[in-house]
């Protein structure tokens, strides 16, 4: 018992360590710190947009409409006097929170049906793998627009639509590192102490498939993002009073003739949110790559 | 060869069935009626009536989704609800304009990808490579139809230089190329950076450079060749993203392509024209990937000798293919 114990206790402190050595991998990469810092940012602005803006972004000034930047309103504001730093503040929460959910969704689903055909392979691999290559041969915007055209405009179906069309990378690229895992001497050993396949596949098959998943979540996350602002700019994303990026260069779309800066600053904020999932992504995966390890 | 063509090509069928399956259902089990949407309120109970049995739609699910795969098997992918033309005519009147538009672009992100890929790769950790590296990566991260509307006003609002929609003469081309040219050329250009960073530091590379040639021919002719052909899978890829992917591009510049003419069918619920769209883009997507497979065979020789054996033995396994069918 007391050796079982030293024994936990030693693999425990050799996790610690190699969490340790990815982070300080991490942090010499200049980009990838960057990154972090912008979503640390986001989700700042994300968590507390009443407190760092106007709580309601619905006010209208309408002797005020389509201003310039001006001390009053940081970002000008849009086709009904709106503030456009209040909405673009909000719409960060609106961007983050469907992407987070319809990631979160992908992961569980892809994640599930990855492990389950790299580790029991044969037929269940074939079928699993024909539905996902369904899945990829339809291209995910696509995918999207119809579904919510489908199923009406609203958040969940919104999520819902992301979350599908994410599915399909995260079942190919959990399978793939499932399959390396798989044979390796310690899921044997464990399967010879008499480990059922679902307690092998949590405890020894997931944990070291984990890495390329991680990093799968973040460029998912920066996709996502990109693809809600484009459902929305076709009309087909976040219902209307919601404040989103995507929808507000909708909007302006049709005087941006007259009011350059009504485009300019949503597609910033969206390009910088990619942007920083990207970099954070970047760094994450040479970060965890074992080859480049020293 | 021959057998993994066609192997790969009889694998197609399920996904393109599945395919066709996950677009029908999503029409039939969504709400709202064709027949309301098409026919529209003045529409009196008969006329609805006629116009689900004239169409079919009275058929319970199953015996739809047949009849639909038998048909598309013989190349017709029902009516157009709102224009009232056969959809596969609809679809090859629009597939051009999007095929150009995919062509276009994929000029831009090669010349733009694989060039500054090299120049990053062999100057490796210069201030141009760091540059150029963020700059890529920030055109990932742009959304193309944003990077649209601003070229917009920049070229065709502000400086007046280009026209802002429409596709009649060559200027018309040149922004909306650009804009999705510049969007794949930065996963190009990536791609070809770390593909020839391995690629110079390979020995065959040494032994040239031992030999004297110049700097310039070892990156061209010796480096660039083996490095080039992970570039050129991804660059087949994005094109069959093109293919189907550019919808809101063309939205933006009001290109009649072939994403437009799905999106307006969702829209109005026009259900075989939205499955015939899609089905012929996955299908587009499906060749355009198998087409690089079979390119990437014949230009590695390594890859070909996988396949390649001698000829009697093919021309046998050519014969019973043919038998099993």
């Amino acid at each position: 018992m007391g050796k079982d114990k030293k024994e936990t206790s030693a693999i425990r402190g050799k996790k610690k360590s190699q969490f340790r050595n990815i982070m300080r991998r991490f942090m010499k990469n200049q980009t990838a710190v960057f990154g972090l810092v912008v979503i640390v940012v986001l989700l700042i602005f994300a968590l507390f947009p009443a407190q760092l803006s106007n709580p309601d972004y619905t006010i209208q000034d309408l002797a005020n409409r389509y201003a310039g930047p001006s001390a009053q309103h940081f970002l000008g504001t849009d086709e009904l006097g709106r503030d456009m730093y209040t909405r673009i503040v909000w719409g960060c929460r609106t961007s983050l929170a469907i992407g987070l959910a319809s990631v979160g969704i992908a992961c569980a689903i892809g994640v599930t049906l990855g492990t389950l055909a790299g580790y029991f392979g044969g037929i269940l691999d074939n079928v699993l793998m024909r539905i996902v290559d369904v899945l990829m041969a339809v291209p995910n915007l696509l995918l999207g627009i119809s579904i919510v055209a489908a199923l009406g405009n609203s958040i969940s179906v919104l999520i819902f639509a992301i979350a599908l069309g994410n599915i399909a990378a995260f079942a190919r690229v959990t399978r793939s590192s499932v399959i390396t895992v798989r044979d390796t001497e310690y899921v044997e050993a464990a399967r010879a102490t008499g480990a059922s396949d679902g307690r092998i596949m949590w405890k020894y098959v997931l944990p070291n498939a984990l890495a390329p998943i991680i990093v799968q979540v973040t460029t998912s996350l920066a996709g996502n993002i990109l693809n809600i602002s484009g459902l929305s700019f076709v009309g087909l994303g976040v219902p209307a009073p919601t404040p989103e990026w995507g929808s507000m260069l909708s909007n302006a779309r049709s005087i941006m003739r007259d009011y350059p800066l009504q485009i300019v600053f949503p597609g910033i904020a969206i390009m910088l949110t990619v942007f920083a999932f990207n970099l954070f992504g970047d760094g994450l995966r040479d970060a965890l790559d074992p080859r480049l390890k020293n | 060869m021959i057998k993994y063509i066609g192997k790969r090509i009889l694998m197609l069928v399920p996904v393109l069935l599945g395919v066709v399956l996950l677009v029908f259902s999503m029409m039939y089990f969504s709400p709202g009626n064709a027949e309301d949407y098409i026919l529209g309120d003045m529409a009196t109970e008969e006329d609805k009536e006629a116009f689900r049995e004239e169409h079919g739609l009275n058929e319970p699910f199953v015996i739809q989704y047949i009849n639909y795969v038998k048909d598309a098997l013989r190349g017709d992918l029902g009516i157009s609800y709102t224009t009232k033309q056969p959809v596969a005519e609809e679809i090859f009147k629009r597939f051009p304009t999007t095929f150009k538009l995919a062509l276009l672009s994929t000029l831009w992100s090669i010349v733009i990808g694989i060039t500054i890929g090299i120049i990053s790769a062999v100057r490796q950790y210069s201030i141009l490579d760091n540059v150029t590296r963020l700059i890529a990566m920030l055109g990932v991260s742009i959304p193309t139809f944003w990077e649209g509307l601003m070229l917009i006003i920049l070229f065709s609002v502000q400086l007046a230089l280009l026209p802002a929609s429409g596709f009649t003469t060559w200027k018309h081309w040149i922004l909306p190329s650009f804009t999705i040219g510049t969007h794949s050329a930065a996963t190009v250009m990536r791609m070809m950076r770390s593909s020839m960073l391995e690629a110079i530091r390979q020995d065959y590379i040494t032994t040239a450079k031992s030999k004297g040639q110049t700097n310039f021919v070892v990156v061209t002719k010796h480096a660039l060749r083996n490095a080039i052909i992970p570039v050129m899978t991804l660059v087949g890829v994005n094109f069959g993203k093109l293919l189907g992917g550019s919808a809101i591009t063309e939205i933006v510049f009001s290109i009649p392509g072939l994403g437009n003419l799905i999106i307006d069918g969702i829209k109005v619920k026009n259900a075989p024209l939205v499955q015939g769209g899609i089905l012929v883009i996955a299908l587009a997507m499906a060749l355009c990937n198998l087409l690089i497979d079979v390119l990437y065979a014949y230009v590695d020789p390594r890859i070909r000798s996988q396949y390649v054996k001698p000829k009697v033995k093919l021309a046998q396994k050519s014969a019973t293919t043919e038998e099993e069918k």
